[in-house]
């Protein structure tokens, strides 16, 4: 069992999202410290990237401002940013990024860099199963669990995916891109009871989740809920008051995950 | 005209060396599962193969002319020079012959909605014209910059009932309407079917496109033997993600003797930031679905990139040509905005014919390379498309305001 699966634990977790460096190096260990406080069992770190195609406008729009407010962005910034949090508070911690970035870095020193730090894994939205080979050894060697995203339209890869998948496995609510939105695929417990079928990994559903509510409904039907564009929302509008709307708005969604008895 | 040979290159893996691969989300997958599959199948079904091979020869008006440059050869005093006219298709450049096969395979898929990038607008139109003659709906993603440079094109695709998405986000060109062309696809894939442009992206696309224009290398290798009875010594084409190079090349790859150049967008030169000149100033990377070469920074931000023509000005390489060129088979040159705008004027007053900005390129290094070889030496140039599109913004580079 991993330090992220262990987040599961004997309760429904709670997993926000924010973006690296948005708007600037302390603003973002204030708010990933507010979210930590605020009961979140995994934090979310989007490392920027200039071409985010899986993602909506939202955290489009706060990687464009984290990487205006440092147009080169060096990995090592945002490895001192994690460092920074690290003082502050032990919440799990996993990265978001693309697959370019971990890439240019290099898979070993990467890997290494968030073993050190307590980065537990990495969800990359452009790296399929069948691109995963070679970031696997470094990422097995560093214990950092490579977070696979399974989707609606996943069908007889779910299985395979599932099999494969160490630390939690990120089910993706609909179709499209990251963003707040008020449907979601309506087969997703069936998507679920397939994915419980084949591994005790457990689920987190993302993807346009945002009122408390929806994060109930979602928890009923996996083990977690993830929510990004909401908080890069309230970073993005609160600016240096935001660690306390986050630290609100993070106490509010813990409670609507555990609204209902664990299974 | 024969028919096309979709079998001629074995390997239909994907990879390239290191290069290749399927770099994309998750809800893409499957969707390109099938898309692979349809196409190793009707790739070897007769009646596609007729369908396709009429819709080349009587949609596209294939076989494009091989022309002998007999003006320019004598000008440039060295290699003789034959240009490969994809600027006579239907359409009006080489886009036509892939959209032809794609669209042909989203018929047979049972999609009803084609949606494409576009830099310079040209795949836009094709994919457009395309669509109509299929009855498909047909939206274009097009960067806001490029909309704005290619007014016309834009207005060319209104007219035969496409919609065109203006693309606000990033640098607002060719990668960032590929973006928004992928996130749209996420978001509707049941009917959608993405027809890309060039032979870059996630495999099957840089496999299905080089097929599709590998009719331009089959024709050229088949006319100049007829003509001459030779093989040429060298092909030279312009890149941007590199289809139509790709295209000249394929049929060329297996003859040792035959040089393959392409020639990159160095806008205003590839020492300077301004340039799109990826295999020269770029580095091994993974994007858009594909592990490449890319223009990026240290960190792998994707630059930003410039050239004068909308059509080049893309960060990256299609995988096989970050292939050819690491293996040494191919070279790739920078030409400036300079000097393709200087080509440009050349062969339109050497030979009367209004090259696209983007083939002027090629044009460019024909004009460098050509008095340095034999009389008895061979170049077939790729004229990608005509160049009619460009005339107003090269009268503006020249200082000149026409009404456009």
């Amino acid at each position: 069992m991993t330090k992220l699966t262990d987040a599961f634990k004997n309760k429904k977790a709670f997993i926000p999202f924010i973006a690296a460096n948005d708007p600037d190096f302390e603003g973002t260990v204030n708010n990933v410290v507010a979210l930590a406080k605020g009961g979140a069992d995994i934090v979310e770190i989007g490392i920027p990237f200039s071409d985010p195609i899986a993602d909506g406008p939202v955290i489009q729009a706060a990687d464009i401002r984290a990487l205006k407010a440092d147009p080169d962005l060096p990995m090592d910034t945002i490895f001192d940013i994690v460092k920074a949090i690290r003082q502050q508070t032990d919440v799990p911690l996993v990265f978001l990024t693309y697959l370019n970035i971990v890439f240019q870095y290099g898979y070993e020193a990467f890997t290494a860099r968030c073993e050190e730090l307590g980065i537990y894994g990495l969800v990359i939205p452009d790296m399929p199963l069948e691109e995963r080979g070679e970031l696997e050894p470094a990422a097995k060697k560093h214990n950092v669990d490579l977070i696979p995203l399974v989707t609606p339209v996943s069908g007889d890869r779910i299985e395979k995916i599932a099999k494969a998948a160490t630390g939690f496995i990120y089910v993706v609510s609909s179709l499209g891109v990251t963003g707040e939105r008020s449907e979601f695929a309506n087969d997703l417990s069936e998507l679920v009871t397939r994915i419980r079928k084949v591994t005790d990994v457990p689920t987190a559903i993302g993807f346009g989740i945002h009122t408390p509510e929806q994060a109930t409904e979602m928890a009923q039907i996996a083990d977690g809920a993830i929510v990004g564009s909401a908080c890069v929302n309230i970073v993005a509008e609160y600016g240096k008051q935001a660690p306390t709307k986050l630290l609100d708005y993070t106490k509010q969604m813990k409670k609507a995950v555990n609204a209902h008895p664990v299974r | 005209m024969t028919e096309l040979n979709l079998n001629l290159n074995k390997n239909t893996t994907g990879r390239y060396g290191d290069y290749g691969g399927q770099y994309i989300p998750e809800t893409l997958m499957n969707e390109l599962d099938r898309m692979t599959k349809a196409y190793e199948h009707y790739k070897n079904d007769p009646e596609f193969k007729t369908e396709l091979h009429d819709l080349l020869v009587d949609y596209a008006n294939r076989p494009s002319l091989l022309y002998y440059a007999e003006r320019m050869t004598k000008d440039l005093g060295g290699a003789q020079i034959y240009l490969k006219r994809e600027d006579l298709n239907h359409t009006g450049a080489h886009k036509i012959n892939n959209v032809i096969g794609q669209a042909l395979l989203a018929k047979h898929m049972g999609k009803t909605r084609l949606i494409a990038e576009t830099g310079a607008g040209q795949h836009g139109v094709a994919t457009a014209t395309i669509a109509a003659y299929f009855g498909m709906e047909c939206e274009v993603f097009m960067g806001k910059k490029d909309t704005d440079r290619q007014k016309l094109n834009v207005y060319r695709m209104e007219l035969l009932g496409a919609k065109v998405h203006p693309v606000t986000s990033g640098s607002m060109v060719l990668k960032d309407a590929i973006n928004a062309a992928l996130q749209d696809w996420t978001k509707r894939i049941d009917d959608t079917y993405y027809l890309m442009g060039s032979a870059t992206g996630p495999h099957p696309y840089p496999l299905m496109v080089r097929d599709f224009q590998s009719v331009i290398s089959q024709e050229a290798k088949t006319q100049l033997k007829e003509k001459t009875g030779k093989l040429p010594d060298m092909v030279v084409a312009c890149v941007g993600g590199g289809s139509n190079a790709i295209g000249s090349f394929a049929n060329f790859i297996d003859d040792p003797s035959v040089q393959l150049v392409g020639a990159e967008a160095a806008g205003k030169g590839v020492e300077t930031e301004l340039t799109a000149a990826t295999v020269e100033r770029g580095s091994n990377g993974i994007f858009h679905g594909m592990k490449s070469m890319f223009l990026q920074n240290k960190t792998g931000q994707i630059n930003p990139v410039y050239s004068i023509s909308a059509g080049l000005d893309y960060p990256g390489v299609g995988p096989e040509h970050a292939y050819l060129a690491k293996t040494g088979r191919a070279q790739y040159v920078g030409i400036t905005d300079d000097e393709a705008v200087d080509a440009f004027e050349y062969i339109a007053k050497m030979e009367g014919i209004v090259a696209a900005i983007e083939s002027c390129h090629a044009v460019a290094y024909v004009r460098k390379i050509a008095p340095k070889m034999r009389k008895d030496q061979i170049i077939v140039c790729t004229l990608s498309g005509r160049g009619d599109k460009d005339v107003a913004s090269i009268a503006k580079y020249r200082g000149v305001d026409i009404d456009d």
